[in-house]
């Protein structure tokens, strides 16, 4: 079968955390990029979020409230 | 216990509500009643049925048979007792000469009009005729043969006043030869299904029962086929095929209908194991006796040759299906499963819930993977649908379910309806709705297209506001700033149940020019004085509700949609009281169970987060094993793994998520990915093309359990007949789980409900014996509220005070372009059911055949797209072909189709985009092309192949 396989791609997480970003930074209540990683701990696995941080600290482009919310981000125990 | 025989005793005339009490003597017999009751209904409370043939308790009394005349003390004449209403003190005699002999005369003339051929009769042993002949002594018939309408011919020739059976409609016959002309059935389409569909015409003798104009039939006019009229008449004029094929049913099993969110209760008239006829139950708390064409007449499936009832296996998903054993299959499954984890990792390995299983299995599903899989890899179709729902509610009101049930619908003054098509979508709330508009009730519509409630015949004018895809939450904060810039907020409630500063601050957001009316126009194409008209009617209304669908859910601003809607709730005081709240229309039965039954990947029945401890601790505790405090993966989360390698092994309960879920290709080269693939359905859907194991399921016929409907209402299913596939779904999953090393050892239901029960705050209160006892309750039900909480949020919000939440715009991604010029939106229509599995199974295909796609006229004319042609709809995913519908329903550059059909594949379409805060999927704006075409597409050649191929079985044996 013909089909543009992709494997679970960089681009794709960072995209949801900038969904999330455009939402919470219109929020008065809390700093957007920890409530971006809030949202990000309370939904993402952890393999996901450790995707996630590592796409960031290997600089992928991506908006600056991303950037920041990686830092919250929990990861699991090494 | 299994079967009730309740004798469904038919009052006369509706209850009626009132303070005064009235006190009257009839026969003898001291009755009180409320006032405004009719003296038949006094009658009946007393214990004494008086004949009638015109009047039942489903309908307003009408008064034309005059069969049911009685005497009283003071009154001249004989008056009719069911358009009497009682008086205090009144003295009712049902029974004297005079009457019976007024009586006799009424009965001897509609019989000197009927045909006597009771023996053979389909209705025969239930005709009220034919009871009323009885009852009032009915013994000879002193009119000459003459003039009548039953006779095909006499001796000169053929009767110009008969007509022939209409037997259209593929559910029911309509004989005019047998009619009494009662006026039950136009009276039930207008009052109780509200589509006045059928008329009489003429006077007198030439009277009669039409299906609109005189050349329609059932099928060709507007009837809708949900069978009102059927159930309340008398004779066997308008009658169920079911009951001329197999005879009058001898017993009664109370149940739930497994098709909507509505979850009308039904009584299943059976013979045998054999269903006669689902009658909606009259003390259904949802419907009230009323039902659509669905619930009703389209249970065919559950016999359909194409119902699988053995379980299947194959190695690779290109072989063809090997029928094996229970255990055979269900080693496969659970040795390759645990081999999955063994090679990849316990997370390696999940399972998707459905929202058409019963609570108790869906239970058990995520039981499976949070116990015996030790990882939350448990997700529901319900990400694809009402996802936002759940996170949106929760985050403004604190729970994750609607404020109201639906009996509120009864007390609205206006009814705001955004992205949803209740007359198709949940019919049974449509009526009820209809209803109040008929009544006096406003409507505004917020949908790009142009729904059918709009054309409620015999209400107001409703507002429509027609706007672009996507928008939803540009034109609701537009309304919002209307409210607050004009000052129509209620003040009073905001600072009591509200955060007063935080409502301030929203406010002051709101107050920018940006959110104005004017400039919302720009974006959504709603006329700005439309959207303030909108928005003072609604603010102005004393108790204004919102009912929401799909269309405000499957956006990439679902949740923030959700929040918006819960903003104008709160600051026009709109929560709380009977008439009010915020409503979201489910698709499917048991989306609301599936959702608190603990099926989302982060979060436990009732949900609790998975990392909270002490929710573990109770599950570790009742369980008996460790639990992972991480999310597990949402299903588009599962599919992304699969295709990185990482996600091997997927247990499937009743979903179809090939057919159901956005960007179908991404979906089915996930599922070629995986190493197993088991689906346990009633038929070999689109998902079992990609699947190892098929483990044949139960319908909901052969089960016992419970559905939670969209008012968090908990309904009763119970088992009618013994299951085909010879177990029911939990039984099914038991035997996987303790394959997979669990010692699970329920022995009913209703001890999963107990678990339930014990660990689940929200439900501690419900149990089968409750259930039987109340016949349904609605969640929270616990100490604080014994027999559950129809209205929620009475007092104070369950999170404390409402929250508003700042909301946005967001132009979704899916923007169009000179590539993909139109915006898609889908939807569903009435006969069918999501994907359309079971309904496509039944006759209900006769009234949508394939999907089909609207378009906007001048769209077809730019594109030469004639009606009736084969368009090729292509978006950035993939292209399909359907045939078109030129329509002005749809705004210009806006296309609509439904996806109940495989074969149109609508998903193949649709793209990735999501939901910020749920992944659900952005299924209602997908940017697209059409073009003329002359067939199927490439892709649906391939698709059909593959599928023909993966649904081979090789013959078993012979012996
Ligand atoms: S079809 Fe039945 S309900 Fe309708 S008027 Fe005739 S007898 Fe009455
Ligand atoms: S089936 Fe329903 S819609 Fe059709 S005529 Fe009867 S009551 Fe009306
Ligand atoms: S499909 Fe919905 S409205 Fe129709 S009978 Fe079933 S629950 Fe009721
Ligand atoms: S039943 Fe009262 S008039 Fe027909």
């Amino acid at each position: 079968m013909s089909h543009d396989d992709m494997s679970h791609d960089v681009s794709k997480l960072i995209r949801m955390a900038t969904q999330m970003a455009q939402f919470f930074s219109s929020q008065p209540d809390r700093p957007a990029p920890e409530a971006v990683a809030a949202h990000i701990n309370d939904c993402w696995t952890p393999r996901m979020r450790q995707d996630f941080v590592a796409q960031i600290r290997a600089g992928a482009e991506a908006d600056p409230v991303v950037r920041d919310a990686a830092a919250f981000v929990r990861l699991p125990a090494a | 216990m299994k079967d009730f025989i309740i004798p469904d005793r038919d009052m006369g005339t509706p209850a009626v509500k009132s303070d005064i009490t009235v006190n009257l003597l009839v026969d003898g017999i001291p009755v009180s009643v409320p006032a405004g009751t009719s003296v038949m209904r006094a009658a009946a409370v007393a214990g004494i049925s008086v004949p009638k043939l015109c009047a039942t308790d489903h309908l307003t009394a009408f008064g034309s048979c005059r069969l049911c005349v009685v005497q009283i003390d003071g009154m001249r004449g004989l008056p009719a007792s069911c358009t009497t209403p009682v008086a205090e003190g009144m003295v009712v005699h049902t029974q004297t000469e005079e009457v019976a002999q007024v009586r006799k005369g009424v009965m001897e003339l509609y019989i000197s009009d009927h045909p006597l051929d009771c023996l053979t009769c389909a209705a025969n042993g239930d005709c009220e005729l034919q009871d009323m002949a009885g009852a009032v002594g009915l013994r000879e018939v002193r009119y000459e043969p003459g003039q009548n309408h039953f006779a095909r011919r006499d001796a000169e020739g053929p009767n110009p006043e008969y007509r022939p059976k209409d037997q259209s409609n593929p559910y029911f016959t309509f004989d005019p030869a047998k009619c009494i002309v009662c006026n039950r059935c136009v009276r039930a389409c207008e009052e109780v299904q509200g589509t006045f569909a059928l008329t009489i015409e003429g006077r007198g003798f030439d009277s009669r029962v039409s299906a609109g104009m005189e050349s329609d039939s059932f099928l060709s006019s507007d009837c809708v086929s949900c069978g009102a009229c059927v159930q309340v008449c008398p004779t066997a004029t308008l009658i169920e095929n079911s009951v001329i094929q197999i005879g009058t049913p001898e017993h009664i099993v109370k149940t739930t209908c497994a098709y909507c969110g509505v979850g009308c209760s039904f009584d299943a008239h059976m013979r045998g194991e054999e269903v006669v006829r689902m009658v909606p139950s009259k003390d259904g708390k949802a419907n009230h006796g009323h039902s659509c064409v669905k619930g009703r007449f389209a249970w065919g499936y559950a016999t359909h040759r194409e119902r699988q009832t053995q379980p299947m296996l194959r190695e690779r998903i290109t072989d063809p299906w090997r029928v094996v054993s229970w255990d055979e299959a269900l080693d496969f499954a659970a040795t390759r499963l645990r081999q999955a984890q063994q090679d990849f990792g316990p997370d390696a390995i999940g399972v998707i819930t459905s929202s058409r299983c019963t609570n108790e299995e869906t239970y058990l599903v995520q039981k499976l993977a949070r116990a015996v899989f030790h990882n939350n890899n448990t997700d529901t179709c319900a990400r694809v649908c009402h996802s936002p729902t759940g996170y949106g509610l929760k985050t403004a009101f604190g729970t994750s379910a609607g404020t109201h049930d639906f009996d509120s619908v009864d007390e609205t003054d206006l009814a705001l309806v955004i992205g949803a098509n209740p007359t198709d979508g949940h019919p049974v709330f449509a009526s009820r709705l209809r209803k109040r508009l008929r009544e006096g009730a406003g409507l505004i519509v917020l949908d790009p297209r142009q729904i059918d409630l709009l054309k409620t015949p015999h209400m107001g004018t409703g507002l429509h506001l027609p706007l672009r895809p996507g928008t939803n939450v540009a034109v609701l904060t537009a309304l919002a700033h209307v409210i607050v810039a004009e000052r129509l907020y209620d003040e009073a409630f905001i600072r009591e149940r509200c955060d007063w500063d935080e409502f301030l601050a929203y406010a002051e957001f709101l107050l920018d020019p940006r959110h104005a009316p004017e400039e919302v126009e720009k974006l959504s194409k709603v006329p700005a004085e439309l959207i303030r008209k909108a928005a003072r009617a609604y603010a102005a209304a004393p108790r204004a509700s919102i009912y929401y669908g799909l269309g405000v859910t499957e956006h990439s601003q679902g949740s923030t949609t959700v929040m918006a809607i819960a903003n104008l709730a709160m600051m026009t005081g709109n929560i709380g009281k009977p008439g009010t709240g915020v409503n979201p229309l489910r698709g499917q039965n048991n989306v609301q169970g599936s959702c608190d039954m603990g099926s989302f990947p982060n979060e436990y029945p009732g949900y609790r987060h998975v990392s909270d401890p002490e929710t573990r601790a109770i599950y570790e505790r009742a369980w008996g094993v460790e639990l992972s405090p991480e999310p597990g993966l949402r299903i588009p989360n599962m599919f992304d793994e699969a295709l990185a390698g990482r996600f091997k092994g997927l247990y499937c309960q009743g979903e179809d998520i090939v057919q159901s879920d956005p960007d179908t290709r991404h979906v089915t080269s996930a599922l070629s990915a995986m190493d197993i693939v088991i689906v346990q359905d009633l038929f070999l859907n689109e998902t079992s093309n990609y699947a190892h194991v098929f483990l044949p399921g139960s319908s909901f016929l052969e089960k016992d359990g419970t559905f939670t409907n969209a008012e968090r209402r908990i309904n009763m299913v119970r088992r009618a007949m013994t299951p085909k596939n010879g177990y029911e779904d939990w039984e099914i999953t038991q035997m996987l789980a303790n394959r997979m090393g669990a010692a699970w050892s329920y022995t009913h239901p209703r001890e999963i409900m107990a678990e339930i029960a014990l660990t689940t705050p929200s439900f501690a209160g419900v149990s089968y014996d409750l259930l039987d006892r109340e016949g349904s309750v609605q969640w929270p039900c616990n100490d604080k509220a014994p027999l559950g909480t129809p209205v929620m949020h009475i007092d104070g919000f369950v999170r404390g005070k409402g929250k508003f939440v700042h909301t946005e715009y967001v132009a979704t991604e899916e923007r169009t372009g000179a590539r993909f010029p139109l915006l898609l939106t889908t939807g569903r229509i009435l006969s069918q059911y999501n994907v359309g599995a079971q309904t496509r199974r039944t006759e209900n295909s006769v009234w949508h055949p394939e999907d089909i796609l609207e378009i906007h006229p001048s769209d077809a004319e730019n594109r030469g797209v004639r009606e009736g042609d084969w368009v090729r709809v292509a978006s950035r995913s993939g292209d399909t072909t359907l045939r078109a519908h030129i329509t002005e329903r749809v705004a210009p550059g806006v296309v609509y189709t439904t996806f109940h059909h495989p074969t149109t594949q609508a998903n193949v379409v649709t793209t990735d985009n999501s939901d910020w805060a749920t992944n659900c999927p952005e299924f209602k704006v997908t940017a697209v092309q059409v073009s003329p075409s002359n067939g199927p597409s490439d892709w649906q050649e391939e698709y059909r192949h593959h599928s023909d191929l993966a649904r081979r079985i090789l013959p078993t044996a012979a012996e």
